[in-house]
């Protein structure tokens, strides 16, 4: 009764990245309207500092840093990203958020204009769990909804 | 007074669906996220658009302007994100020229 109580109240933490101010603009709102708490970065490197992984890409690190870096920042639920952006692209970043321990669980979405059936192929096959095609609409970030659930602690057994 | 406004505002949105200048679908979506919470959101929108249009609009003249040799890669980009912002703000007829323009582009005709 209290944990469903617990998990009412709380908001899924959405991160979203985007170098284009409009798109970043439109994402917030849908997000908002969905009621997800937000945070928005504008690149790759930006949302890498944010989930801690931008330290060298020596895996101890990361690891002695983990719960450090997790309880300093806050959770994220859900990350979605653009694919194209100058820097580090969505496709980097999605690679990026797979290959680390601590953060390979949260789900991560792409973004794109281009419809072009070998890059879907490619995110998918990476582990994204959706690619939305822009302009993203209500529907596309009403996909998200059971990605963030199927992370709920009822659901998954001993969380991560 | 305000019907009137109201109007005007009514004619003029559909004259724009009409020539094609403005996607009626996508621009209905962006003023679906506006609310009481949220009264400017399509205001804001849309500002921002011209803002960041300009913006690239300045950066592709003087790309045009360094005739020789035309750099197509960075005409290309930047037409990619101009597209990619009409294409959100329903800017249809817009998108539609970028989308040729990066033809050009890709088939390196400087004329077009």
């Amino acid at each position: 009764m209290a944990m469903g109580r617990v998990s009412l109240e709380k908001k899924f933490h959405v991160l979203a990245i985007d170098d284009s101010t409009i798109d970043r603009k439109l994402i917030e709102r849908l997000l908002k309207i969905s009621s997800y708490q937000v945070t928005i970065m504008d690149s790759g490197v930006k949302a890498l500092e944010f989930l801690g992984l931008l330290d060298d890409d020596n895996g101890s690190i990361e690891s002695t840093f983990t719960s450090t870096t997790q309880n300093h920042q806050e959770k994220v639920d859900l990350i979605i990203t653009d694919y194209s952006m100058p820097g580090i692209t969505g496709f980097d970043l999605l690679k990026k958020i797979k290959e680390s321990e601590s953060l390979k669980n949260i789900p991560v979405v792409i973004m794109s204009s281009e419809n072009v059936q070998s890059r879907i192929n490619s995110c998918l096959e990476s582990g994204a769990e959706e690619f939305l095609l822009k302009p993203v609409q209500q529907s596309d970030v009403n996909k998200l909804r059971p990605h963030l659930l199927r992370g709920m602690p009822e659901s998954n057994s001993f969380g991560y | 007074m305000e019907r009137n406004s109201h109007r005007q505002l009514a004619n003029m949105k559909k004259s724009l669906f009409d020539q094609g200048y403005l996607d009626q679908e996508q621009f209905t979506q962006l003023e679906e996220l506006q609310d009481e919470a949220n009264p400017n959101f399509v205001e804001e929108v849309v500002t921002l658009y011209y803002r960041d249009s300009a913006r690239l609009i300045q950066n592709i003249e003087q790309a045009l302007a360094e005739k020789n040799p035309l750099d197509f890669t960075k005409l290309d980009n930047y037409m990619h994100q101009f597209k990619g912002s009409s294409c959100s703000i329903g800017a249809k007829k817009l998108k539609n020229e970028c989308t040729q323009f990066r033809e050009y582009c890709r088939t390196g005709n400087g004329e077009g």
